[in-house]
């Protein structure tokens, strides 16, 4: 018997894997072959995708991009193909990463309980159940885990939070509305090792003291909410969810403000998506009022290797008070594109020319936004900076969910900045004042700016000061970071030179 | 659709939701599913299980771009206008897509095919420029498979 791995993830088909499963089926009946497809996750190396392996005596060897039509000649002669890669563990891209919380993905079946068990899975809930409550945050403290949802806000800290607040009803909320430009992390994940999401909700659960958990997926995943649905149900008949902790999928409806916690919270109310002031933090007061662990999925997912290994094991890897791995989402006019989990500390620099391998499209790169639409753009100048919480935000930056997205130079940056302010117009909550009315203002200030008026500047800059200063969350406060760093690193786009916008 | 049967199919969807913890959305995303888009109808009846008001409906509707209140085109394309597959030329490819099938953003075809929508990521970033079709997901496209993957679907 044959086994032949062919994502199942957007990714892979997206550039047609569903067409190359099928003609894998097909050609292999023809030859009276017997074998066994299996969509697993994806790899991460996007640029190959649809990426086939054929396992054969217990080894995988790689193979991409694949289409249907080489799916004969694959068959015959795999060992000779000219688009063979060897064994994906031995590809200098993948060989090079630190993979702990993407360990499984693209590895085993997603839907395969008893796979995931066989390559580590249920560790760390079992050591967990082993363990108290308080004995369980603390170790996930002792990790330096940071939220990895883009504040960076200690997981461990939040969690004793909510451990101590009173109640006989909390929740645990995963927070699976990745709206961010050039993301993809939550998604893989979900896609390809739903059971490890899941194991990091229930110890959360145990570590907390909350019986339900609801994880809020965006609309515009439809594949990751099949598998998130499926899963949850196999984990139920499994044993993991039911006894203590259970949990729902909830689909969002198209709002990128959802993705802000408290905003969240209100939607999974069947309330309109607002942002809710704070305090009082939604670790006390969250959903329906009731003490609430908000968290991303790579958060979340981050815990079981974190239980099943010790805190230690995890804090060791890092830079400063960046503690731990990341998984990188590089994307963009970029040659090697994909999913690239490592330590922080890597430079700007090396993720994006030595990784990435440049842009696609052979031109210079111009700039790089790093973490989503309310991310700054980085100009070459400062490609030294250590990829880091803190070492980007020295920057006047911010890694966020760990988006990098790579333009070449022929991007616009006025253009660009003009793009972010009008998103933030649309995606606006509405609340606050400085948010709603800012981004509009903002759109018109730089379309003076780009006709030809200078006397817009100074505007825009002071416009930039109040949402930084006076909105209520990031989507107005962060909008400021790619309007400013377009300005101040390409200040002849906005008709001025270096030293004036300096 | 009647309207008699658009009100069997919204009580359907609302009986379904109405165990949940915070069954709103649940309940509207089951309405659209059973009758495509969120109905007039549909209003005062969603009123009545939440007890609640009407004006507080409508303002839910309203907030959430995927919540429709017209009929839409039986299928939908929607293409990516994020950062990231700009960066690979999504805006003269959306100029070229949309002169090719003759529709702007939000338009349906005359007759009733497909509905043309904007959306500000896929995810699937690192094979842009991305769209989906229906729950499709498309990369890497180009103006001519886009046109393509259209004319397959009735
Ligand atoms: C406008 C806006 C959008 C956000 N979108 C997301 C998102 O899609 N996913 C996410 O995990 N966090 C998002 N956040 C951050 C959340 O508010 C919150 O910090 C996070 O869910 C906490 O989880 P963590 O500590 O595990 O990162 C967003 C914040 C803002 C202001
Ligand atoms: S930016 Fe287009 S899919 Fe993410």
């Amino acid at each position: 018997m044959l086994t032949v791995w062919v994502p199942g993830d957007a990714f892979a088909r997206a550039v047609g894997a569903d067409a190359v499963a099928e003609a894998v089926r097909r050609e292999a009946a023809a030859r009276g072959v017997d074998v066994r497809v299996i969509r697993n996750g994806s790899r991460g190396m996007v640029w190959l995708e649809p990426l086939v392996e054929i396992e054969a005596d217990g080894r995988r060897t790689g193979f991409g991009p694949i289409t249907p039509a080489e799916v004969p000649a694959l068959l015959d002669a795999p060992v000779t193909h000219p688009k063979a890669i060897g064994p994906v563990e031995e590809h200098p891209w993948f060989a090079s990463q630190t993979r702990l919380t993407f360990a499984r993905v693209g590895l085993t079946d997603p839907l395969d309980l008893a796979a995931y068990e066989a390559h580590g899975g249920l560790k760390g809930w079992r050591k967990a159940q082993s363990m108290s409550p308080a004995e369980v945050v603390a170790e996930v403290t002792e990790s330096g885990l940071r939220g990895r949802g883009g504040a960076g806000f200690p997981t461990g800290i939040k969690w004793n939070t909510v451990l101590n607040a009173p109640g006989p009803q909390k929740y645990i909320v995963c927070n699976a509305d990745e709206g961010d430009s050039g993301t993809f992390a939550d998604r893989m994940l979900m896609e390809g090792d739903p059971f490890c999401l899941i194991e990091g909700m229930a110890i959360a659960g145990h570590a907390v003291g909350a019986s339900m958990g609801y994880c809020y997926i965006r609309s515009e995943y439809p594949d990751a909410i099949r598998v998130m649905r499926a899963a949850v149900d196999i984990a139920r008949a499994g044993g993991l969810l039911g006894a203590h902790f259970d949990m729902e999928i909830r689909v969002g409806a198209g709002a990128y403000v959802c993705g802000e916690e408290t905003s969240l919270l209100n939607s999974l109310e069947g309330r309109r998506g607002v942002v809710r002031a704070k305090p009082p933090l939604p670790a006390i007061e969250g959903l329906f009022g009731k003490p609430t662990v908000v968290n991303n999925v790579i958060s979340l997912a981050s815990v079981p290797i974190i239980m099943a290994k010790g805190g230690a094991f995890y804090r060791d890897f890092g830079i400063g008070r960046s503690r731990g791995t990341m998984p990188l989402q590089i994307a963009g006019n970029v040659k090697y594109p994909g999913l690239y989990e490592c330590a922080f500390g890597l430079t700007l620099g090396q993720i994006v020319d030595e990784i990435g391998g440049g842009t696609a499209s052979g031109r210079p790169v111009k700039a790089v936004q790093v973490g989503g639409p309310l991310g700054a753009y980085f100009p070459r100048e400062l490609f030294d900076t250590p990829f880091g919480y803190e070492e980007f935000g020295a920057k006047e930056g911010l890694i966020g969910h760990a988006g990098i997205v790579v333009f070449d130079d022929t991007a616009d940056m006025l253009g660009m900045a003009r793009f972010a302010m009008e998103f933030c117009a649309v995606e606006s909550c509405g609340k606050c004042t400085p948010c709603r009315i800012g981004a509009t203002r903002g759109v018109e200030t730089l379309d003076r700016i780009a006709a030809g008026d200078p006397s817009a500047l100074p505007l825009l800059t002071d416009l930039c000061e109040t949402m930084r200063l006076g909105s209520l969350c990031a989507l107005g406060g962060f909008t400021p970071y790619p309007v400013m760093s377009a300005l101040t690193h390409f200040p002849d786009e906005f008709g001025l030179r270096r030293e004036a916008a300096e | 659709m009647t309207e008699t049967e658009i009100r069997a199919r919204v009580a359907e969807a609302i009986a379904a939701q109405a165990g949940r913890e915070g069954p709103l959305l649940p309940m509207l995303h089951a309405i659209q599913e059973a009758v495509g888009h969120v109905p007039d109808e549909a209003v005062p009846m969603l009123a009545d299980a939440m007890q609640t008001t009407t004006a507080e409906i409508h303002g839910v509707i309203s907030f959430y771009h995927d919540f429709k209140r017209a009929p839409q085109g039986r299928h939908r394309l929607r293409l990516c206008r994020a950062e990231s597959c700009q960066a690979v030329g999504a805006a003269a490819l959306h100029d070229e897509v949309r002169e090719r099938i003759g529709l702007d953003w939000g338009e349906t075809t005359p007759d009733g095919r497909l509905t043309l929508e904007a959306v500000y990521c896929l995810g699937l970033c690192a094979c842009g420029p991305a769209a989906m079709l229906d729950d499709r997901p498309l990369g890497r496209v180009d103006a001519e498979g886009l046109a393509a993957a259209v004319a397959e679907v009735r």
